[in-house]
């Protein structure tokens, strides 16, 4: 057992843990049983808030839990431990046949540097929602262990309440042992892949529109610091597998990397200023640009440079994700957007997606019908804090709700509002689980009893 | 890969499955050794066999060889990956310990390279590569017993290589740094020192198909090596190294 002080990717959490990191099923149960005080599951701590955290209770880092356990390269179907990371799946499944097509996540999100377990934890989703919907739509079964170290299986025909509930259930039903998950045929490993330019919001909402039926990654940048009549333009990105070998791809270790936090941020007004004004510009005086690219040029731009997150200086970053549903969306992003650009604290990849009818099999998943709109802010105190919370209000008043993973300061009444199912999702909280994130949107504060009957009846478990 | 379930021996044999290549392991634990072939066999490894029995043991090294040419007849590629973490102030308190540890880090590792000869000198070719640490290349209050057993085996490769060189066999010493793995999971593993199981096993593939008589991983441990091997004694003596 050690002590770490672990930061969560926003680096604006920073608490201390003790951590375990078990090599199997045996390690991690005895470390379960041994624990006094709360267990979180982590995985490689791209959870941006505190919901990957657990301030003073005990991390089980599932970093060693990463070998494979099957592959069956006729139907797709992979079973990994829940430490096995994205970039190993694309590494290892994700080869070439000889005519080009291969096996590929059905989902993946903006990086692949997170664990599979992380992956569903948060059921993740990505430029494909519109599709393929969200991660844990595509796993057929996973093991978690729980208590006292008890492993239980689980599927939608096992136990598929407490299936359900760990789906996106935050760590907090059990700690993820392995995944098994169905990858899905591509006709190749190189995408098409088109930006186009559009001039405001309503612009936005047409693309979209168009390009959903025959495009299966679509994604926009957003210029934030745009008002009036460009209110919410930007540049939209569509793209399609294609068939054909793949050109060089990008390896398996980052090209570049941010080594050393600099003291002062260089993501500063001046600098987003110039950029977002450069960027909103780079396709010139054409509308529309075409390339073929590999993957990862399109599914993770930011992997490209290792610890961007150090970019945002000493003091970190926040990240602000919400989903707004369908009927409600178009006026909502305008009033954030516009509550943001007056603000001018905005940020450099600011991101606006419509998010498909599929629905999400977890009980406390984030995607829902209609638009989700992503942005950073870096941290500057309460100036930060008061604007998010202006945003909250406008996200709750819409009907939307805030992504667990990226949030480090919802209240407990947003977080409460946006997931009608938490009440249900509570009853397969494990009570020797818990997260900074959960204590603090008072999740294991069981409604209509008092803190101490709580304490007392999870002790009593 | 003999010491297979190390860690950073898991790391290379991920890179050399990846290859398409035919693994053969040996280390303690059965199920261990099951569980990294299922992982091997997955990542595109064309056939992996395992062997498993204790290393530390002599006795058991002519059944380990010939199940190793049983299964790969002349390999390509030898790695010897075991070894411990001596715990130096245990280690002193405790002569006895010391003397099992040396036996598992030294007396073991060179009985086995010596048993190994006569298969990579029938082949011709081949690489013996031998995971050593920076820890040997100078006495260090904080950990000497452990330093002593590594030193020692450096010494011996460099004679092993030195016999070898006319027989097309090449003798690879690695000396990793300070890599995050269960061995050193009670220390700290933070900081610019520290490197991954994956990245040090990448700097070991590539120094394999380079053959590169001694590797250091990752590379700028050569010179804080050096560093440290030229301090005078006495500025050496302040130090607590």
């Amino acid at each position: 057992m050690r002590t770490r002080n672990q930061l969560a990717w926003g680096r604006v959490h920073r608490f201390t843990h003790d951590v375990l990191m078990p090599r199997d099923v045996d390690e991690a149960a005895s470390a379960l049983r041994g624990a006094t005080q709360p267990v979180l599951g982590y995985g490689r701590g791209r959870s941006y808030g505190d919901s990957c955290l657990n301030e003073g209770g005990l991390l089980l880092d599932s970093r060693y839990l990463n070998r494979f356990l099957s592959f069956d390269a006729a139907t797709g179907l992979l079973r990994a431990g829940s430490g096995v990371t994205l970039a190993d799946v694309l590494a290892c499944q994700c080869r070439p046949d000889r005519d080009g097509s291969a096996w590929f996540p059905a989902v993946t999100p903006g990086t692949r540097w997170i664990s599979l377990g992380g992956a569903v934890a948060n059921d993740v989703h990505g430029k494909n929602h519109h599709r393929m919907g969200s991660f844990g739509g595509h796993t057929r079964a996973l093991t978690i262990m729980r208590q006292g170290g008890r492993t239980k299986q689980l599927s939608e025909c096992d136990e598929p309440e407490l299936y359900a509930a760990t789906i996106g259930g935050l760590g907090l039903t059990g700690l993820i042992i392995d995944v098994t998950l169905q990858l899905r045929r591509v006709p190749g490993l190189m995408l098409l892949a088109e930006n186009v330019r559009f001039g405001n919001l309503d612009e936005f909402y047409a693309l979209s529109a168009e390009s959903e039926p025959g495009w299966e990654y679509t994604v926009a940048w957003i210029d934030c610091l745009a008002t009036g009549r460009s209110l919410g333009r930007g540049i939209f990105s569509r793209a399609n597998h294609i068939a054909g070998p793949i050109g060089p791809t990008a390896s398996l270790d980052n090209s570049a990397s941010i080594g050393l936090t600099p003291p002062i941020s260089p993501l500063n007004r001046l600098s987003l200023r110039m950029f977002n004004a450069l960027y909103w510009r780079q396709l010139g005086w054409r509308k529309h640009a075409r390339r073929v690219v590999p993957y990862p040029a399109v599914l993770y731009p930011l992997d490209a440079l290792d610890g961007w997150n150090r970019l945002y200086g000493p003091r970190g970053f926040y990240q602000y994700q919400c989903v707004l549903p369908q009927a409600t969306a178009r006026a909502a992003v305008a009033e954030l957007l516009a509550e943001i650009a007056k603000s001018a604290q905005g940020s450099f990849l600011a991101v606006l997606k419509t998010l498909g009818e599929s629905r999400s099999p977890g009980l406390l998943s984030f995607p829902m019908p209609g638009t989700t709109l992503a942005l950073d802010f870096p941290n500057r105190g309460s100036t930060t804090l008061l604007l998010l919370e202006r945003l909250d209000a406008i996200t709750r008043a819409a009907g939307g709700r805030l992504y667990p993973a990226k949030d480090g300061r919802m209240s407990a009444a947003s977080f409460e509002a946006g997931y009608p199912t938490l009440s249900r999702f509570r009853k397969s909280v494990d009570p020797a689980f818990s997260s900074s994130f959960w204590r603090r949107v008072g999740g294991d504060v069981v409604p209509s009893r008092s803190a101490s009957s709580a304490r007392a009846m999870a002790e009593s478990w | 890969m003999l010491g297979a379930t190390s860690a950073i021996a898991e790391a290379c044999a991920r890179v050399w499955a990846m290859q398409g290549a035919r693994l053969f392991l040996a280390g303690r634990r059965a199920e261990v050794l099951s569980a990294i072939a299922a992982d091997l066999r997955v990542r595109g490894a064309e056939a992996v066999a395992i062997w498993a029995g204790d290393l530390s043991d002599v006795a058991v090294h002519p059944e380990l060889i010939a199940a190793l040419t049983a299964a790969l007849d002349s390999p390509d590629v030898v790695l010897l990956a075991w070894g411990t973490l001596t715990e130096q102030a245990r280690a002193e308190d405790h002569p006895d310990y010391a003397a099992r540890e040396l036996t598992g880090n030294f007396t073991a590792p060179i009985a086995l390279l010596l048993g190994l000869t006569p298969a990579m000198v029938a082949g011709n070719s081949g690489v013996l590569a031998c995971i050593t640490s920076v820890a040997g290349e100078r006495g260090r209050a904080s950990n000497f017993v452990y330093g002593a057993a590594k030193g020692g085996l450096q010494r011996f490769l460099e004679g092993l290589r030195h016999r070898l060189h006319r027989h097309g066999v090449t003798v690879l010493d690695i000396r990793p740094g300070f890599v995050a793995t269960p061995m050193t999971a009670h220390l700290a593993q933070s900081g610019p020192l520290w490197a991954e199981p994956h990245r040090v096993a990448l700097d070991i593939v590539r120094g394999i198909e380079r053959r590169k008589p001694v590797v250091y991983a990752p590379w700028f441990w050569r010179w804080i090596i050096l560093v440290v091997r030229c301090l005078p004694r006495f500025v050496m003596h302040r130090t607590s190294l």
